[in-house]
């Protein structure tokens, strides 16, 4: 799957957890999930769960940790999916 | 009082609950799941369009974290008494909490359809690591009153009572004493109970719920009445903003009525009581504290809000009420079971009917108690007392009492706000 691909498959995904949707028009790669966008950090769990179940991968609690920006959530899917 | 919010089964929002409460409307409906499930008591009382609502008062990111009805209804009461108080609801989170304000928000059973229906499953289903962030912050007893402290921004006490159903009751009587005590300027109190089939089937399992009305739902809540065979199960939300006079009076804010005093106790257990039935001597002990703190004689009491479930302890209230006040049977106040209409919403009760008595008194009305055609014959005495329909008069002072499991006891005071006298 495209990098571009999967970044807006992210987007989508995310969208119900973030509190400042103004900034969600204008993310990109380092636009970081808990003080950009405002995503309460106990739902990082649940956005994991949500990449699980779209992209039909298995993320550990390791991989999970690294998720900040969306630049990480799209490498840590790409790479479970290789 | 200075803000109200309710979501009842029979309305939502001040002006239709004021509506149904006046024209006698039950929100009393039968239950198709409840047939198939077996239960005696088929028929409940429970919010209407709570969906349609969340999605008009809150953002996605709100409502994820939504799913256990206590929340959601208890939610959308406290932003409907925060807007009904004056306030403007907090644009984001980035600001600074307000420290002047706190909220005592009681349930009887949290977040039991949440746990039941889908955390308990999914755990023994051996897949407890895929069931997300939010069940915790859900199913916490004080989830409700966590959440709405969140949604409002309050920096002061943010908790949850539970005392059965007096809850309700009970959070407007300590509210009450935290304005008194000069620890808050505001505090929004009340209670709340989620809908679920598991709560009530655990009443019905007791055999306390009505029977024998399932094919007719508006008559199946029959308290004080001769063929009543048990409560009918509720749900809803009911809360109060208390404030300190000098600051309401200082934002100029509508003050609906005033709480005198209160008292919360327990009998003990004891003197016939027990963890399902009330100490008699407890009950009077706990409304005449009530009256004594407010500085009220029972004859200045002009209408009661009554526990009155339709169990076989309505007659023994009525009559606790008469000793407390220390009246004759002809002398007792007009009394009335918001019940009648609503069922009994548990630990939500005291929370909605303090709002049906502070409407009554602010708006100049005394609601019929529906369904008691058929006074209880220990009643009779009271019959000139007891208002089938609706009355227009002009209550100035009203005694709210509730009474739970455990024989816990709590009675509250309100009388009138008239700015123009001495109050």
């Amino acid at each position: 799957m495209e990098h571009q691909e999967t970044f807006d498959k992210v987007i989508g995904i995310i969208k119900p957890f973030v509190k400042n949707t103004d900034k969600l028009a204008g993310a990109d790669q380092n636009t970081r999930l808990l003080e950009d966008l405002g995503v309460n950090s106990a739902r990082l769990v649940d956005i994991v769960l949500a990449f699980e179940d779209e992209f039909d991968i298995a993320i550990d609690d390791e991989a999970a940790d690294r998720v900040r920006t969306l630049g990480d959530a799209v490498t840590v899917i790409q790479e479970q999916k290789q | 009082m200075t803000g109200l919010g309710v979501l009842a089964p029979n309305g939502h929002g001040l002006d239709e609950f004021e509506r149904a409460l006046r024209e006698g409307c039950s929100g009393i409906r039968f239950y198709e799941k409840l047939r198939e499930l077996k239960f005696g008591c088929q028929v409940g009382g429970a919010p209407q369009d709570v969906e349609e609502i969340k999605e008009r008062y809150f953002s996605e990111e709100q409502r994820f974290s939504m799913k256990s009805t206590v929340i959601s209804f208890g939610a959308i009461a406290a932003v409907d008494c925060w807007r009904d108080a004056g306030f403007e609801l907090p644009s984001d989170a980035s600001g600074e909490p307000d420290f002047d304000t706190g909220a005592i928000v009681g349930t009887g059973v949290a977040g039991i359809d949440l746990m039941c229906g889908y955390a308990g499953p999914t755990i023994d289903a051996g897949r407890a690591r895929r069931m997300g962030s939010t069940i915790v912050e859900q199913v916490m007893c004080s989830g409700v009153s966590a959440r709405i402290g969140g949604l409002l921004g309050l920096g002061g006490q943010v908790s949850t009572n539970s005392s059965a159903c007096t809850t309700g009751t009970e959070a407007i009587a300590e509210a009450y004493w935290k304005i008194r005590a000069g620890r808050a300027k505001r505090m929004l109190a009340g209670g709340v109970e989620g809908e679920s089939h598991y709560t009530w089937g655990s009443f019905d399992a007791m055999r306390v719920l009505a029977t024998g009305k399932n094919d007719e739902p508006e008559k199946a809540s029959r308290p004080m009445s001769a063929s009543a065979t048990g409560f009918v199960p509720g749900s809803g939300a009911g809360l109060l903003m208390l404030e300190d006079l000098e600051s309401a009076l200082a934002r100029g804010a509508r003050i609906y009525a005033e709480i005198m005093g209160a008292d919360v106790n327990s009998g003990g257990q004891r003197q016939g009581g027990s963890m399902t039935a009330p100490n008699p001597f407890g009950v009077q002990r706990c409304i005449r504290a009530a009256l004594d703190s407010a500085g009220v004689s029972g004859e200045e009491v002009d209408t009661i809000n009554g526990h009155l479930t339709a169990t076989m302890a309505d007659p023994r209230e009525v009559a606790s009420w008469q000793a407390a006040l220390g009246v004759t049977p002809e002398r007792l106040p007009l009394i009335n079971s918001t019940k009648s209409m609503i069922g009994h919403t548990l630990g939500a009760a005291g929370g909605i009917e303090c709002v049906a008595s502070v409407l009554e008194l602010d708006r100049g009305f005394v609601h019929g108690s529906l369904n008691c055609e058929d006074l209880h014959p220990e009643l009779e005495k009271y019959a000139a007392s007891i208002p089938h329909v609706t009355r227009d008069v002009q209550p100035q002072t009203l005694a709210k009492a509730s009474f739970g499991f455990g024989d816990v006891n709590a009675c509250v005071i309100f009388r009138k706000w008239n700015s123009g006298k001495d109050n």
